[in-house]
């Protein structure tokens, strides 16, 4: 089988293009690494691509709002590319400055299907930006491919602005109902109790319901602030004596696995 | 036209960037009338634009759908708070969410902006809040009125507050003029002053002498240029020549003078940092490229050269501590971008030193209060690493009351490139002739000018403020992008970045590959009309790079830069004319003989005298409870968790690291280093550690430096590190060492430097670690009226070391009851201005010795022992001595220890508070399964090591003692909340 020719968004700030490729290919893909302006150029064609990854960074510094620049950014410049990449679903995903343009963009909940914001990603409760490892649980209720069988992750979140709040009570209801949501925070091991927040510092920014990645209904648009691409090789988690890195590679495989079907 | 947007948060949601400023006003500024504080962001458009435009603006770019709402022109909030303080930039600094905001507006309405956007931050304060307190708000925590202004208002024309557009106002340029220099000594003396030359009578002579060499005049009138110099060829003489560029005090011939006996030394770099890379480097064939580039470099592997540098910025961060320590950064960045054909920059180390946060005393004129210090340098790390993708792998900070006077902020950044690309190394470059200059990344303002030459003096209430500027990360990092593309696409024969000096340094020192540059400043790109010449060859401006182009690959070089959006333009040729040439508007404003612009300084002459002034006989005491006097260590500032710091920075992006700064099963107990594995397709990873030790100096700087060079090797075998793979980078941090009538500590100062240098030179050579870059700041003394602070000497030795296989380091927690525990390295009585004494307030005693040759065996055994898989945990003992080790380790490891004291191997008679808390060098806690045992000891015969007890399934922490006082019963739990409250903010 031919491996599924990825693109990892680069440019302007984004940062985590490295990591987010070598993952991708760590579990079977054909992963590139594509600088924004070989898009609007159409030195590279989205269409000729199985999947497309925004990773994160600190695209035009966060100013105005994480993700904020870089979703007028699409939205003005190739939108054209990324309606039909949507209208096929194929994978879209985004991790933290990603899953922060997405949902900016409103391509995520896209609870409308209008491609207007529905939620938000804003300031952690903390006031504070921070580097913390944390676990997440996947939700058996989630319509999410991506997060089938992952077990559970253990990986980084490095965030000032990942505090989940969606517009009002009824759309985190219909996100909740729907099964949108994908990861929750958990306790080690991937643990919690239904209906009941771990708390900060397992919610490390005091999200919403520890919501860390949700998809929209078709399950294929995907983001969570966390980043796994961190935690694909033993080597870099900090308790090295224990086995933490396959709930990663499994999430990664799975976004490979929906590729693969284009 | 000028329009305002305003942004706020919808009424009832929280907001947490207010409520922490509402604690840090009670907290650090001791105001309690403030109930709460809301937060609200102000856009100042200058454009011509209709209500529908502004609307959708505000709409589509500036409100969130969720959580905040935009106004146009109205404001966010009418009423109900007690004061809105408006902060916004001065006219001129670097906006950096004003330059984002204008390219999302251009954007969102398909056209280019011709005027520009203006960001300011609204407080709103609520509460019985007196109009004092606000305006020391203000002051004090909002604005920093050196690149900030702010208006303060009781109601809903805040907006009127400060002025709406700080613009630039145009300004008429002031015309190229010439300087006579036929003057007398002292009318000499006050133009360097007054022109901020910082040039000496000597070297101001010396250039009056070679304009008014006949051959010279000859040559200039040619050009058409006068015999006395332009403004612009004395500022440029004055950049390249300062102590900042050319390292004056480092090359001075030294008369040293120590009982009785004189020695005379031709440059402290010639005799012993490049004598220590001569000997200690020899047969190490990775050693690329050593003191002559922007950075070190060195081989990783056969595919993969790394590059790495140290430096410091510490006038910058005493004046606007934000803004200093995010250029700080972002410079060092480019240092290794420069460095060889450019490296990536794959992590960046910092070490910062400040007065004690908690000081309560009179903050001096022009000062700032140490933890207001702390806070805007962590924050401008914290930008410069985060925002531009590289992660903060390790550190340290420091704190010593005398850093008040100037902090200390040290920037590391390593970066990696390919060891060649089209077949040609990458180490090695070279201008050639006919090649175009480009100029790549920002524009030229007057932000920095001077900041060379300014470093080169101390700090006092006269200093400048244009030396201060603000970075812009993003800015870089698309430049970085594009010039590593550009890289791979071979499109330029030399990279170098703009740091202090400007193009002036630059160009200049690219051009010695030639010998000759002719540049056109009116092409040079303005961030606003009226810049003189002069201005535009040595303003500082930030996030700029300069390359060698070779002609025919100009017109691709600058269409690749017009694709990443980065702005590179062609100010002109290398050519081998022996002169540097500047052109403004076809008219020679500067003509400079290469030879005299690099070698025409003249060499200092220096005199140093040593003299013992430390009293090693140690006061009376009464020794403490030793489970207290531990609590009290762990709570101290230098030892206590730096969590709340660490956490704030980036330390994996990139996916490479594997030793991050804080481990354990919590992962909050601190790393000895860091440890990088930087190439995807290999397990081998480099490691890095910092050695600091400033409280040393007031014994002897020689044991300073002698520990610093320890320490920073000893984290780095901690880890895994052989010790023939360790390079390391020097960095001296000094007061004025030249004696003058003010200066009569001079003398004293410049012995205790070369005593460090002596020191750097012997242990060094001893573990066979060559230096491969360094730095150096001379000056860091306040001085105002009556109030003199001068730091203590201090040297940060840095050291990158090579580990074989990632997948085998140790960390320094415990990881299971019943490992045993060993301590490697003898203790002495070296209390002397240990942390245990400072805090107990003992006078005297001896500073730690560093025996490197025992060291060196010891490190060799512990490096084979770890690649042998036989250590489970490793840790150095350093601030705090064995006791905080021990604690540490336990930290990490949430697990207790039993430890008896008996069997640490020390010298002959030393009680217990001793054996816990010498600060002698050379020491590890380290622990081994029980089954290893033997085969452990085996690998450390003929070393120090004493087997002193076991790592406890509970958390019991024991400690049994050879005297009376000696027991320490308590619980981990209570040793963690110790080291963690203290900076627990």
């Amino acid at each position: 089988m031919a491996k599924p020719k990825i693109l990892v968004l680069d440019g302007f700030g984004l940062n985590c293009e490295r990591e987010t490729a070598i993952a991708l290919s760590e579990m079977g893909a054909d992963a590139r690494v594509v600088h924004f302006y070989k898009l609007q150029t159409r030195r590279e064609k989205l269409e000729e691509y199985a999947g497309m990854v925004i990773p994160g960074g600190w695209s035009f510094g966060d100013d105005i709002a994480g993700g904020k620049v870089l979703a007028n950014r699409i939205k003005y410049r190739i939108w054209d590319q990324m309606k039909k990449f949507h209208e096929e679903e194929k994978p879209i995903v985004g991790i933290c400055n990603g899953f922060q343009m997405l949902v900016k963009l409103g391509l995520l909940p896209n609870l409308s299907g209008r491609v207007e914001q529905e939620v938000t990603l804003t300031n952690n409760a903390s006031g504070k930006f921070e580097d913390r490892w944390i676990a997440l649980a996947p939700q058996k209720k989630s319509v999410c491919p991506y997060a089938k069988e992952v077990g559970w992750i253990s990986a980084p979140v490095r965030h000032g602005e990942g505090r989940f709040i969606a517009k009002d009570e009824k759309t985190l209801e219909r996100i909740e109902e729907m099964g949108l949501v994908a990861f929750r925070y958990a306790c080690e091991g991937g643990k919690r109790e239904e209906n009941e927040s771990v708390g900060y510092p397992l919610n490390p920014n005091g999200a919403q319901n520890d919501i860390a990645g949700v998809c929209d209904e078709s399950g294929k648009v995907f983001g969570m602030m966390p980043h796994p691409e961190c935690s694909i090789f033993e080597w870099q988690h900090p308790n090295k004596e224990k086995a933490h890195a396959q709930g990663s590679r499994k999430f990664y495989g799975n976004i490979v696995k929906e590729a693969a079907k284009f | 036209m000028v329009s305002r947007i305003e942004v706020a948060l919808k009424d009832g949601l929280e907001d947490p960037a207010g409520a922490s400023l509402k604690r840090r006003i009670l907290e650090d500024l001791k105001i309690n009338s403030v109930s709460s504080v809301r937060t609200a962001s102000a856009y100042v458009i200058e454009a011509q634009l209709g209500e529908e435009e502004l609307q959708k603006i505000a709409q589509e770019i500036f409100a969130d759908a969720v959580t905040s709402g935009a106004f146009v022109n109205a404001p966010c909030i009418k009423e109900g708070f007690a004061f809105a303080v408006e902060v916004g930039f001065k006219p001129g600094v670097t906006d950096n969410v004003g330059g984002s905001a204008k390219e999302a507006i251009e954007d969102c309405l398909g056209e280019k902006l011709e005027g520009g956007v203006y960001t300011s931050r609204i407080y709103f304060l609520y509460g019985n809040v007196k109009k004092e307190e606000a305006e020391r708000i203000a002051k004090e925590m909002l604005a920093n009125g050196l690149i900030e202004r702010w208006g303060i208002s009781k109601d809903f024309e805040y907006a009127n507050a400060i002025a709406q557009v700080p613009k630039v106002l145009p300004m008429q340029p002031v015309p190229v003029q010439n300087i006579s220099l036929e003057l007398d000594d002292e009318k000499l003396v006050s133009l360097s002053k007054k022109r901020l030359l910082a040039l000496s009578l000597e070297e101001m002579e010396r250039i009056r002498e070679h304009f008014a060499d006949g051959k010279v005049r000859v040559g200039r009138e040619k050009e058409g240029l006068l015999a006395m110099p332009t403004d612009a060829e004395l500022e440029m003489l004055a950049q390249t020549w300062s102590e900042h560029c050319k390292h004056k005090i480092f090359n001075a011939k030294i008369e040293y003078e120590e009982n009785g006996k004189k020695e005379n030394i031709n440059s402290l770099f010639k005799t012993y940092i490049v004598a220590t890379t001569k000997k200690a480097g020899k047969g190490k064939g990775w050693l690329l490229s050593v003191f002559s580039d922007n950075a070190g470099i060195v081989r990783f592997n056969e595919e993969w050269n790394l590059a790495i540098k140290v430096e410091t910025h510490n006038t910058p961060s005493a004046l606007d501590p934000y803004g200093g320590a995010l250029t700080g950064i972002l410079g060092v960045n480019r240092d290794v971008l420069g460095a060889g054909m450019g490296a990536k920059p794959i992590f960046n180390t910092d070490v910062l030193c400040f007065a004690p946060f908690e000081y309560a005393g009179m903050v001096p004129p022009k000062l700032m209060h140490p933890k207001r210090t702390l806070e805007g340098v962590r924050k401008g790390i914290e930008r410069g690493g985060n925002a531009s993708g590289i992660p903060t792998v390790n550190g340290a900070v420091v704190f010593e009351p005398r850093f008040l006077g100037k902090p200390l902020v040290y920037c590391g950044t390593c970066g990696i490139m390919p060891a060649k690309i089209k077949g040609k190394e990458t180490h090695k470059k070279e201008a050639k002739k006919t090649d175009r200059i480009f100029m790549v990344g920002g524009r030229v303002g007057k932000d920095g000018i001077h900041g060379a030459t300014f470093s080169s003096v101390g700090l006092d209430e006269d200093s400048p403020t244009s030396a201060v500027q603000l970075g812009d990360a993003i800015v870089q990092k698309k430049a970085a992008d594009f010039l590593l593309a550009a890289r791979d696409e071979g499109l330029y024969n030399a990279i170098t970045d703009n740091g202090a000096g400007g193009l002036a340094s630059s160009v200049g020192e690219m051009a010695q590959d030639t010998q000759g540059c002719i540049m056109h400043l009116e092409r040079c790109p303005l961030k606003y009309p009226g810049l003189a010449p002069w201005e535009m060859l040595v303003s500082e401006s930030q996030e700029r790079m300069t390359v060698a182009v070779p002609k025919e690959k100009a017109g691709e070089f600058a269409a690749l830069a017009a694709l990443y959006e980065v702005e590179a333009t062609d100010l002109g040729e290398f050519t081998n004319s022996g002169y540097f040439v500047a052109k403004y508007k076809e008219k020679t404003i500067a003509m400079l003989q290469m030879e005299f612009l690099h070698k025409g300084v003249p060499q200092m002459e220096l005199q140093a005298k040593w003299e013992e002034r430390w009293e090693e006989k140690q006061g009376k005491y009464e020794i403490p409870k030793l489970g207290e006097a531990l609590v009290r260590l762990l709570a101290r500032p230098n030892i206590c968790s730096k969590e709340y710091i660490i956490r704030q920075y980036d330390h994996e992006v990139m996916g490479m690291s594997a030793l991050k700064p804080l481990c354990g099963v919590e992962r909050d107990g601190p790393s000895d280093a860091g440890v990088i594995a930087p190439v995807q397709e290999s397990k081998e990873a480099i490691a890095i550690s910092n050695g600091i030790c400033p409280r040393y100096s007031d014994a002897d700087a020689y044991w300073m430096a002698a520990n610093a060079v320890d320490e920073a090797v000893r984290n780095l075998v901690a880890t895994g590190v052989d010790v023939q793979t360790i390079a390391g980078l020097d960095n001296f941090c000094w007061c004025d060492p030249i004696y003058t009538k003010e200066n009569a500590d001079g003398k004293y100062r410049l012995a205790q430097l070369v005593r460090a240098n002596k020191a750097l030179y012997e242990v060094c050579t001893a573990y066979g670690v060559p230096l491969i870059s360094g730095k150096d700041s001379m000056k860091n003394d306040y001085r105002n009226g009556s109030i003199a602070i001068s730091i203590p000497p201090t040297l940060l030795f840095s050291a990158i070391g090579k580990i074989k296989d990632v997948e085998k380091i140790v960390s320094s927690d415990f990881k299971e009851g019943g490992d045993v525990v060993y301590v490697l390295g003898k203790t002495f009585d070296e209390c002397g201005k240990s942390e245990y004494f400072l805090e107990y307030e003992v006078k005297g005693g001896k500073v730690p010795r560093v025996d490197a040759q025992a060291n060196f065996k010891l490190y060799a055994c512990l490096a084979s022992a770890i690649k042998k898989g036989m250590v489970r945990s490793a840790h150095d003992c350093s601030d705090g001595g064995l006791g905080v080790a021990l604690a540490e380790c336990g930290i990490g490891g949430r697990l207790g220890v039993r430890v008896d004291l008996e069997k640490v191997p020390r010298e002959g008679g030393l009680a217990d508070d001793k054996i816990l808390f010498s600060e002698s060098s050379g020491r590890f806690v380290v622990s081994v399964r029980k089954k290893d045992c033997a085969k452990f000891e085996n690998e450390m015969r003929g070393c120090a090591f004493g087997k002193v007890g076991e790592v406890k399934k509970d958390d019991a922490f024991e400690v049994k003692g050879v005297g009376e006082h000696g027991a320490i019963y308590t619980k981990v739990g209570v040793l963690l909340a110790a080291w963690q409250r203290t900076m627990k903010w």
